[in-house]
């Protein structure tokens, strides 16, 4: 006699994630090879199937917009990732040497997460103006040299962004660090304390790799929130000055809309779905697939 | 910046008069109309609509028509559709006219003559497709306009100019005196506007035609054009410093006298008439830059989705034929600075500059505008070379080649 199927083990549990898969399938796979399959079109406003090769992406590789666009998510990406991954775990480290008024600033530091980046773009858009912000200021105490505004200089522009969502995001990288930091057994302190390593030491060799799926998490946030930074953008310098600080996911954004012309928005969107698979696969593979090795 | 924008749509929401009368409509109106002249302008739409028992609802969408285009688009092609929406006439919602997704008013023309009374007639052809109708065409905007503000030019010592030569020689005598002798704002729409502004002035009407309307990429490549690139490279350096966003914040400039001038539409005027400034005392306007006396016809005009409730429909019939009743057209174009579409109307309290813009149309120098030539996926490629162009260096004559190259590609 047969062995019961392999399929109706757990019968309940199946019938239960159908939903989940049927939304999972029809919404994320449908909808992504439903849009690579049009990025072959030259759709114009409405989709349309008529298929024009790769028309539309030697047009978008050979439009300087996009390529600007890419390099500022890699500067921009890069950088907030290194940066908020420092400055969170100092934070949070300084947090965690049981100081006065924790509760205070902790809030202080998460605050600004509270915030939309609508709302953040706004904020920095004025601090970082030259007439009203940061530069007028220093400049009325008498500073009169005084030259800060990145949000005009097209060579700098993308740091002006990159300050605005650090001030937004340290903070809940810094919550998840601390976190993290308490949940590093008391007695490992006490045992380096015994040996005689000096605290930064502690830090670096034991208790950081002890916080590797802390790093991780907060690794996937902000890495998520870097490929669809859009509104931050659009808030603070509408993709100028020029096009200075355009960012991909405003490109597909304009094309599909503005442009009325969707075959060109697909294949931007395309491409990235394309660099994200690039970067995630390997690490994917390395972060999951040594598992099994590892027993 | 922003928070202007903001006040305004605040002020704006509160201004509206919202009379609820049992058995009203209410239909959702959307348009990026959000400065203080404009605000006022749509007031009046508003107040027209609610006296006829249905009810007005503001759909003000701020960061201008590029940004507003995008969530009415997506929003009719999502299955959301508005009551009925703003579109500049000519080729922005000609897909979704294809698609038959707006509603289709030639019986409401017809019965209303809209053939007879609107002028000139190229405005009413921007709303047709195959025969019909599908828009009411409200307003002439056009870009040629040179705002300049003579407080900046007395406070620099110079005369003020007549035309664009002046106005470039007039220059460094402005930077002297700590003014930004051209204000331009930093959205990308501006610079190209600028640009269009520039060559349909300066290099005249056919170039412009043939360019845009022909697709002569041969001609975009040639000496005529290249000047029109030399003198946006003038512009592009008497507009640094400009350090705003906003086509209002920088006209606000040129109001208070910080600025030298503004290329910019027409409907600049409604905020040099916000700040109570007197056209030829205060301000002075230049049709065609001094150059070319012509101006464009593009414009606004509102496109009605179709609805499945027969009440909203109805309502849209009311609004379109009510946005071009006389009095209303009058009261609208006044407060907005814009000209009226129907030629028989009393403009008597028109000021000098709008006159100024009655003659040349009445005189028929008149050019398509580039919405009306081609179509929006060209149009965003110049606005990115033109914002690209105007905000960095690039050199005039490379910025000339990629203008030839997607030209040659256009459609």
């Amino acid at each position: 006699m047969a062995r019961p199927s392999q399929l109706f083990r757990n019968l309940n549990a199946k019938v239960a994630s159908i939903p989940m898969i049927l939304t999972a399938l029809v919404v994320f796979v449908g909808g992504t090879i439903w849009t690579i399959v049009y990025s072959f079109t030259n759709s114009r406003l409405l989709p349309r199937l008529n298929f024009v090769g790769l028309d539309q992406y030697e047009r978008l590789w050979s439009t300087p917009r996009w390529i600007i666009s890419i390099e500022n998510l890699l500067i921009y990406g890069s950088l907030s990732l290194i940066f908020s991954m420092v400055i969170g775990f100092l934070l949070a480290a300084l947090l965690d040497q049981k100081i006065r008024f924790e509760d205070t600033f902790r809030t202080i530091f998460l605050y600004p997460f509270a915030l939309s980046f609508i709302v953040t773009g706004l904020v920095w858009q004025w601090l970082l103006n030259p007439d009203f912000g940061l530069q007028g200021i220093v400049r009325s105490w008498g500073w009169e040299s005084f030259a800060f505004d990145p949000l005009y200089n097209q060579d700098i522009v993308i740091y002006g962004i990159l300050i605005a969502g650090l001030w937004q995001g340290t903070g809940l990288v810094m919550c998840l660090m601390l976190a993290g930091l308490r949940g590093i057994d008391e007695d490992v302190w006490k045992a380096a304390r015994v040996d005689g390593i000096p605290m930064w030491k502690t830090y670096v060799f034991i208790v950081i790799p002890m916080m590797r799926p802390v790093f991780v998490t907060a690794l996937v946030i902000v890495a998520s929130g870097i490929v669809r930074v859009y509104d931050l953008v659009v808030a603070q310098t509408g993709g100028g000055p020029g096009i200075a600080s355009e960012v991909p996911a405003k490109y597909v954004i304009n094309m599909m809309f503005e442009a009325q012309n969707l075959g060109q928005g697909f294949a931007a969107s395309t491409m990235m779905l394309v660099t994200i698979a690039i970067i995630l696969v390997p690490w994917a593979y390395l972060e999951f697939g040594g598992r099994n090795r590892r027993g | 910046m922003r928070y202007k924008l903001l006040a305004t749509a605040l002020a704006l929401s509160a201004a509206l008069p919202f009379t609820v009368s049992a058995g009203a409509t209410d239909l959702e109106v959307t348009h990026w109309w959000t400065s203080g002249g404009e605000a006022a302008a749509v007031a009046e739409f508003a107040k027209a609509f609610d006296a006829t028992g249905n009810k007005w609802v503001d759909g003000a969408i701020a960061g201008g028509g590029p940004t507003a285009r995008t969530v009415f688009i997506s929003r009719i092609t999502g299955g959301d559709p508005m009551g009925a929406t703003q579109f500049n006439h000519g080729r922005q919602a000609e897909e979704l006219v294809e698609a038959g997704l707006m509603r289709d008013l030639t019986d409401i023309a017809e019965s209303e003559g809209w053939k007879n009374i609107i002028n000139p007639p190229s405005l009413l052809e921007g709303c047709t497709l195959d025969g019909k109708i599908y828009c009411v065409p409200i307003n002439i905007h056009s870009w040629q306009w040179l705002w300049l503000s003579n407080k900046a030019f007395e406070d620099a010592g110079v005369p003020v100019p007549k035309n664009w030569e002046e106005f470039v020689a007039a220059g460094p005598k402005l930077r002297e005196a700590g003014k930004i002798p051209l204000a331009l704002g930093g959205q990308p729409w501006q610079a190209a506007g600028a640009f269009q502004v520039l060559m349909v002035s300066l290099a005249g009407p056919e170039v412009f035609n043939k360019v845009h309307g022909d697709k002569d990429a041969e001609l975009a490549a040639g000496p005529e054009v290249k000047m029109v690139f030399d003198a946006a490279a003038d512009a592009r350096e008497m507009a640094r410093g400009s350090n705003v966003q906003d086509w209002n914040q920088a006209t606000n400039l040129v109001i208070t006298g910080q600025a030298g001038g503004q290329i910019m539409g027409d409907w600049a005027q409604g905020e040099f008439q916000v700040a109570g400034q007197v056209a030829g005392k205060d301000y002075t306007c230049l049709p065609g830059l001094g150059v070319h006396d012509v101006i464009a016809t593009g414009g606004d005009a509102f496109y009605f989705p179709v609805l499945k409730d027969p009440a909203q429909t109805e309502a849209q019939g009311a609004l379109a034929s009510l946005m071009l009743k006389p009095e209303v057209q009058v009261a609208f174009n006044l407060k907005k600075g814009s000209l009226p579409v129907r030629g028989d109307v009393d403009l008597a309290t028109a000021n000098d500059c709008m006159k100024k813009g009655l003659e040349i149309l009445a005189a028929g120098k008149v050019v398509p505008s580039v919405e009306q030539l081609l179509s929006q996926d060209s149009v965003t490629q110049i606005n990115d070379l033109m914002t690209e162009f105007f905000n960095g260096d690039m050199d005039p004559a490379d910025a000339q080649k990629r203008y030839a190259a997607i030209i040659a590609s256009a459609d």
